[in-house]
């Protein structure tokens, strides 16, 4: 697989259509991920970012299109083959989404257990350098509830990278932190795709974050990809849609009124 | 008219559909029993939290019903001139049906309703949704131990109610109300059958901790992952067990003892 530049495809999203009930999330989507590089997928709050994460991990099923991992259709693989496609890939949820009744040190090696048969000197090896990675080494004791909503999501980050995945996959990574926090996020994410030659995919809406270390961005909204290409051409784009999403207007093609009838009327209409 | 057939329609419809999606959620769970002898630690850990943490509970409202089935079994006995028989009416009321029944509706609310909780918040907090992600499935991880343990604890803790409910009778007729204590437990023994009163009375008590434990973890897993989700799935929980525990108590009690 190899992209229009040439470059080796790792993801590759072909006429992606997906629906709840009769909303529809995307309409027919083309996305590439190239191996190696950071990919954000940008769009206003609601555009269905993180389902379209699930439909890459096979956790949602498509209407229509195709999502190929590594060269195999996720959604036509069956149970087994999909488990196995899930060890290669690592995911960082919103919430971290760290097991509330194990420790730090427990929730990183989660997934070394369940999977490997390793001696538990290796165990503890390996999570203390994923946890030194992400700064927490010191911190392997607490529980999940004593961490703060940073801290969370580095433990889940050296989590998602202790099997040595080839993807990652980011869900919101910046929302709800402080600025140091985001600071370490973002350059953990900037990194560990260098350091371990991993492929990322950043889901966003925090524009300049995303911005400073994606080599590639996908602007989605109303289910189609609105605006596509490298974060300086972006900002300069010819769309007013993008204009306004990356320099954060609040008001132009997205109004800032939600649709209504006229304000005038409106208030008339209670005076009977 | 038509609206009200079309929503009628709607939820039967939608019944169906939940019936369909619990019955293959269990099946699902028993696909993930064997791989569960290679890892017992996580049965033993459940067993703990369901059964052993359910003890108190237990053992007190045993203690409590066995005493009120002395002093009224006492009591309308002691008119027929037949008080020694007080041990054979406790024993058989509680192995027959109060301990599986009362020990079931206990289990629905105690430990029921924090498996549907616990379960409901996992998913809640993408917990669930995250182990998917780590290629762990958390039908086999987190739902089949629970589902097992209980299965073995409820049973269990139904024997401990009625042992205990028989001592309560005991403490009552013959501690208190004079009851010969020689009569109590030979008459005890000569009418209780094993086969057909104490193994029927465990029979119910598995069917009971297999079903009242299967609602609780499927209301947990099918939680709407919200606040209120989570609550009515906890409510639901207990209601449905208490419904399912009776309604089944019924049909086994006719099919065991129906046609004497």
């Amino acid at each position: 697989m190899a992209s229009q530049d040439g470059e080796s495809l790792l993801v590759e999203i072909r006429g992606l259509s997906f629906a709840r009930g009769s909303r529809v999330i995307f309409d027919g989507i083309d996305i590439d991920i190239p191996r190696g590089k950071v990919t954000a997928i940008m769009g206003p709050s609601g555009t269905g970012k993180t389902t379209l994460l699930k439909l890459i991990g096979g956790q949602l099923r498509p209407q229509q299109g195709s999502v190929k991992v590594d060269g195999q259709d996720v959604h036509k693989l069956r149970h087994r083959g999909l488990y196995a496609l899930r060890k290669r890939m690592g995911m960082l949820f919103q919430s971290g989404a760290l097991l509330t009744d194990l420790s730090v040190f427990d929730n990183v090696a989660f997934p070394l257990r369940e999977h490997t048969h390793l001696p538990e000197v290796m165990i503890r090896d390996l999570v203390l350098m994923r946890l030194h990675a992400v700064g927490l080494r010191g911190a392997r004791d607490m529980m999940p509830s004593e961490l703060s909503g940073g801290m969370a999501r580095r433990v889940a980050l050296a989590r998602a990278i202790v099997l040595d995945p080839m993807m990652i996959m980011y869900d919101e990574p910046f929302t709800g932190l402080d600025p140091i926090s985001k600071g370490a996020i973002v350059q953990l994410i900037h990194q560990l795709n260098e350091a371990l030659n991993l492929t990322s995919i950043v889901v966003s809406h925090d524009v300049q974050e995303t911005a400073s270390i994606s080599d590639y961005i996908y602007v989605l909204s109303e289910g189609k990809v609105v605006g596509r290409g490298k974060p300086e051409a972006l900002r300069d784009t010819d769309s007013a849609w993008v204009r306004q999403f990356m320099r954060g207007l609040p008001d132009g093609p997205v109004p800032f009124h939600y649709p209504a009838v006229d304000y005038v009327k409106d208030l008339l209409a209670g005076n009977g | 008219m038509m609206g009200w057939l079309a929503r009628l329609g709607r939820s039967g419809l939608a019944f169906f559909e939940r019936l369909g999606r619990g019955h293959i959620f269990l099946l699902q769970i028993l696909a993930g029993l064997p791989g569960l002898v290679l890892r017992p630690r996580l049965v033993f850990q459940q067993i703990y939290s369901i059964g052993v943490l359910s003890l108190i509970i237990i053992v007190v409202s045993g203690l409590f019903v066995g005493m009120v089935l002395g002093l009224q079994g006492y009591n309308t006995l002691v008119d027929f001139g037949a008080a020694q028989s007080l041990g054979v009416v406790v024993a058989l009321s509680l192995v027959r049906e109060l301990g599986p029944v009362v020990a079931a509706l206990l289990y629905g609310g105690r430990a029921g309703s924090a498996l549907a909780a616990e379960i409901g918040l996992m998913k809640a907090t993408e917990q669930l949704s995250g182990m998917e992600m780590m290629a762990v499935d958390p039908i086999n991880r987190v739902i089949a131990p629970r589902f097992l343990a209980g299965a073995i604890a409820m049973p269990l803790l139904a024997a401990i109610f009625s042992a205990v409910g028989v001592w309560g009778g005991y403490f009552v007729g013959v501690g208190l109300l004079g009851v010969d204590e020689g009569a109590f437990w030979s008459q005890m023994q000569a009418h209780v059958d094993l086969y057909d009163d104490v193994f029927n009375g465990v029979i119910k008590s598995v069917v009971f901790g297999i079903v009242a434990t299967w609602i609780a973890v499927f209301e947990g897993y099918d939680a709407v992952p919200t606040s209120e989700g989570v609550s009515r799935a906890t409510t639901r929980t207990v209601v449905h067990t208490a419904l399912a525990v009776l309604g089944l108590d019924f049909v086994l009690t006719a099919l065991m003892f129906g046609n004497k």
